[in-house]
């Protein structure tokens, strides 16, 4: 069971994890935390007591490029300038959105960073981490939400570039980034395969 | 009464291109797309249109394969409002969608 998951018997999957394996993931999930952050609060409207309490969202993509993939606009043909009207509608979307889906995303990331705190390692055994449907479902979106995030950073942009990754010479910076990344792989890969069972 | 009559005919009739846009057609609907990315898993991308649209499998591993093959694939379509509920349901699985009035 050790790097996958299985179904369990009525809904939910289990998978085995060792101590190291524990520690990468929490630690992973805790700096997708962080790179999501507070989100709007960061803004220059922070101290004004008004502007929190209609908690509008940002108009513009995040710089940061994981974070503009992870909340992308929904208006205009990725990779094609927006006319007048996309962006002002892309605009008017994120103000109403993008706050929601901050917060969506931090739950998911904490429910792995929970989820993990409540094993207990004894010695160096694996311990088998048991989710619920719902556990499952967050699980899914921070590993989805993880993947993002290394996969900009590796700045894989095309199909093969992924093929590319997986022969790098050991001493490559790059090497332990994308071994996490074919890890993360194969954990959301099972997942998803233990829920459509 | 004239007075008021006269508002509609010149919302009826916009003369630019600009507030014709504005007041599109209510009947054309808007189309939800997914667009192809990298890093998302094939497996993934079908489990998000089984479980969120309630597509059939072999209804969501078709628009899968089109979103790899073609680049891009509609996966709903219907008012603004809604695909803009689908579009930002589809964000938050991590799928990269717009949506788009299907003129």
């Amino acid at each position: 069971m050790a790097g996958h998951f299985e179904p369990l018997a009525g809904g939910g999957a289990a998978v085995a994890l060792d101590e190291v394996e524990i520690s990468i993931l929490r630690s992973l999930a805790v700096q997708l935390l962080e790179l999501i952050g507070p989100g709007e609060e960061q803004g220059p409207d922070a101290a004004d007591p008004l502007a929190r309490l209609f908690a509008e969202g940002p108009s513009e993509p995040p710089a940061d490029p994981a974070l503009a993939r992870l909340f992308p606009d929904a208006y205009g043909t990725p990779g094609a300038e927006q006319d007048r009207q996309q962006r002002a509608y892309a605009a008017e979307f994120r103000r109403y959105t993008e706050n929601d889906l901050r917060a969506r995303k931090r739950e998911d990331a904490l429910a792995v960073v929970r989820s993990l705190d409540s094993l207990s390692v004894a010695g160096d055994r694996a311990a088998v981490l048991r989710l619920t449907p719902e556990q499952c479902r967050q699980w899914l979106g921070a590993l989805n939400d993880l993947r993002l995030t290394i996969g900009t950073r590796l700045e894989i942009t095309e199909e093969d570039d992924g093929e590319a990754l997986f022969g790098l010479p050991d001493d490559d910076p790059r090497k332990p980034m994308v071994m996490a990344y074919l890890w993360l792989g194969g954990l959301q890969e099972t997942l998803v395969e233990a829920l459509m069972s | 009464m004239d007075s008021v009559s006269v508002a509609p005919v010149e919302i009826e009739r916009p003369e630019t291109g600009e507030s014709a846009y504005a007041v599109a057609e209510p009947d054309v609907p808007w189309v939800t797309l997914v667009h192809n990315d990298p890093v998302n898993l094939m497996s993934y991308v079908t489990y998000v249109f089984q479980s969120y649209f309630g597509y059939s499998k072999d209804k969501a591993r078709k628009l899968m394969l089109d979103v790899h093959h073609k680049g891009r694939a509609t996966v709903s379509s219907g008012t603004r409002e809604e695909m803009e509920r689908d579009v930002q349901a589809m964000h938050g699985y991590g799928l990269w969608a717009t949506l788009s009035q299907d003129r």
